[in-house]
């Protein structure tokens, strides 16, 4: 589904990621897991088109479509979506604009008509149910004043509408107390199917109590240097990064 | 001088023209206030860009057109009904400055609520209304208000008697032709609003997509003690309109007068506002939005006049300017001696969507005296990339994107607005003025939908 080969990337002149490589099939939980600065934020935020990253070489493809070569909206309507980190704060721009304009623009992209009023409004409480949201969040401006836990919840509240091919989260988890942390989780694991895939980057192991992973990939300066399945997020959880750094180093 | 002569000269014939046909001499009153205005407009004549207050805003458009004088009321009722504001509304409609009873709505009036045109006001009796016409909007004040002197003879009377509660918006209505020669108009607008009274009240400029008139409408609100007065400037002229207007408020005691000047239309457009806030507790709140595109030149000159202890203003004008268009933004509140404990705030914010649209904002305050709370300032900025870019995470295309955060930008004024109607008005006017594919018109039903 997702293909990353070799992918070289620059911000402002220095290399953060140096021949990353990097295969998610459909029906996958992936778990990128490196230690701050190894560049895990930037190989989600390119493959969403962040546009000041520059990729020096590499490629990015989805579903066999080169992603580099599409637009932003492109590869939301194609089916990749990222969860921000930091979500941002657009004044005035009310929650429920964000989601019909997004949903609409989906399924125009797919050659389907606009989803009729009442259906969406049906479906949009749906999915505020299932992310423990009081309906006022709709009228409210996106992410204007929420908390931190709100607006991680409302990053995952989009995905549930929108239901990406493949969800990307970039530290979902962080600043989020265990109650919100539980909710995020049962949103995404509700994402869960033989027809998606998920890819997670993270620092903590904690987040992955909650959301197994399938795979879980090192990332150390700028590349993916030990992959693994679960148990290898226990393993970083208990021994720290230092071992994996000495073992590829080695 | 030239133009203004030449100008004067044609617009004295014209009326001269039209006076013959009259079968009432005027009141010699307003004989002797129209030569007042005339000459006043003679000596001042056109404002030219060497004059302060005229600075960035070139009327040539005006004082080099050649602008008759419409003969009737002609205009089919399908076509107004287009351009209406679909309101429950008392009506007082215009046809390029001439009354239309056809397109005018004032069978149910409540007690004690007097909508009428000037002409029938003057008519019924003059004396009534000569007291109070001209005494806030002068001749000294421009040479536009000296040219609507010197020629109204036209325009809206409203009498809100005292404790009079008004339920529904009083609207007037001016339409524009697409005439084959442009015409002009100087309508004036007269709103006496009773000791404890209250109202709203609708000044609506719309017209026909090839209309290139000329509107100088002036407009005097007294408001009596305790009065509360919401009014409204909804400004949609075609995008060849020459539109100035000047609205003039005087307040008393515990009134409050709240003005929302909206302007989308127009290809020069001026309005000045000023506020005299004559005695404690009166409260003035100008909200103010703006959207140019092309090359549209929109200039709002406000002023407050502080001129009693305990007094509060609050003004929020937002602009917005895309390809070519100009804004002129500039907002003066004078706290005079002895007007103690006021309090005044001013803010104007500008989104600028193109390189070549200008924005020229300047807030002032004179204060005199010692003891006050003001306020103000002004920003200029372009769309937040970062938001362009998280909405286009979500799959909606750029321009939609662009779309929603200029819609998002007029709301913190549009929010104040609490006619429904008129609040969708201005936002599918915002959204629809944005290419067609951003089809925000739609999302505004949603939410309206869904708050109901």
């Amino acid at each position: 589904m997702l293909e990353v080969k070799d992918l070289h990337v620059t911000v402002e002149g220095n290399e953060i990621l140096k021949g990353l490589s990097l295969t998610v099939n459909v029906g996958e939980v992936h778990a990128i897991m490196g230690p701050n600065g190894s560049g895990k934020s930037t190989l989600s935020a390119v493959i969403a088109g962040k546009e000041d990253y520059e990729v020096t070489s590499g490629s990015i493809t989805f579903e066999g479509r080169n992603v580099l070569e599409m637009e932003i909206e492109e590869r939301a309507q194609a089916g990749l979506l990222l969860g921000f980190q930091y979500p941002v704060e657009i004044p005035g721009v009310k929650n429920i604009y964000l989601l019909k304009a997004a949903l609409n623009a989906q399924r125009k992209a797919r050659g389907e008509n606009e989803i009729p009023a009442p259906e969406f409004m049906k479906l949009v409480r749906e999915k505020l149910a299932v992310m423990k949201m009081d309906a006022s969040f709709l009228q409210r401006a996106v992410n204007e004043g929420f908390s931190g836990g709100e607006k991680k919840r409302n990053e995952i509240l989009q995905m549930l509408l929108l239901e990406p091919k493949l969800a990307m989260l970039d530290e979902i988890d962080s600043g989020l107390d265990i109650d919100a942390m539980k909710i995020v989780a049962d949103g995404v694991n509700s994402l869960r199917s033989e027809e998606r895939a998920v890819l997670m980057v993270t620092h903590y192991q904690r987040l992955l109590d909650y959301i197994t992973p399938d795979y879980v990939h090192v990332l150390v300066d700028g590349r993916i240097v030990k992959s693994g399945d679960k148990s290898l997020a226990l393993e970083l959880e208990s021994r720290g990064y230092e071992w994996v750094l000495e073992e590829s180093a080695a | 001088m030239s133009a203004t002569h030449t100008f004067l000269d044609r617009l004295e014939e014209r009326i001269a023209n039209r006076r013959e046909s009259a079968t009432t001499p005027e009141p010699s009153w307003v004989t002797a206030r129209r030569q007042a205005g005339a000459a006043r407009f003679e000596a001042l004549g056109f404002p030219t860009r060497r004059d302060e207050a005229w600075k960035y805003t070139d009327v040539r458009r005006i004082s080099e057109g050649d602008f008759a004088l419409a003969q009737d009321a002609d205009f089919s009722p399908s076509t107004a009904a287009t351009l209406v504001l679909p309101l429950d509304a008392i009506r007082l409609s215009f046809v390029d400055g001439v009354f239309s009873a056809e397109l005018s709505d004032m069978a149910s009036l409540p007690e004690g609520l007097g909508v009428e045109p000037l002409s029938r006001a003057m008519s019924t009796n003059h004396e009534s209304v000569g007291g109070s016409l001209g005494r806030l909007a002068g001749v000294e004040f421009s040479p536009f208000t000296a040219l609507n002197t010197a020629f109204a003879d036209e325009g809206a009377v409203i009498r809100i008697g005292s404790g009079v509660v008004v339920e529904k918006p009083i609207l007037v209505q001016f339409f524009s032709r697409a005439n084959a020669q442009p015409v002009m108009s100087h309508p004036r607008v007269l709103i006496e609003a009773g000791a404890r009274s209250q109202a709203t009240v609708i000044e609506h400029y719309v017209g026909e997509e090839d209309a290139a008139n000329f509107t100088n409408v002036v407009s005097e609100v007294l408001l009596e003690r305790g009065a509360i007065l919401s009014h409204y400037i909804l400004q949609e002229a075609s995008l060849q309109d020459a539109h100035i207007g000047s609205l003039h408020v005087d307040q008393g005691r515990d009134s409050r007068f709240t003005s929302f000047n909206i302007n989308l239309g127009g290809a020069l457009v001026r309005n000045d506002l000023v506020a005299d806030l004559n005695a404690e507790n009166a409260e003035a709140n100008y909200y103010g939005l703006f959207f140019a595109q092309g090359r549209q030149h929109v200039d709002n000159h406000t002023l407050v006049n502080h001129n009693a202890p305990h007094t509060f203003s609050n003004e929020n004008y937002k602009g917005i300017l895309g390809d070519r268009a100009r804004g002129v933004f500039n907002g003066k509140v004078i706290v005079k001696r002895d007007s103690q404990k006021i309090e005044a705030h001013q803010s104007n914010a500008n989104l600028l969507l193109s390189d070549r649209a200008e924005i020229d904002t300047k807030p002032e305050l004179e204060i005199y005296a010692d003891d006050v709370k003001c306020s103000h300032g002004a920003t200029t900025g372009q769309l937040d990339e970062e938001a362009v870019f998280a909405l286009r995470t979500r799959g909606i295309d750029e321009q939609t994107a662009r779309g929603l955060l200029t819609l998002a930008f007029a709301g913190e004024v549009m929010d104040k607005v609490t006619l429904d109607t008129v609040a969708e008005r201005v936002e599918r006017a915002v959204a629809g003025k944005l290419p067609e594919r951003f089809n925000l018109g739609d999302l505004v039903d949603v939410a309206t939908a869904d708050q109901a």
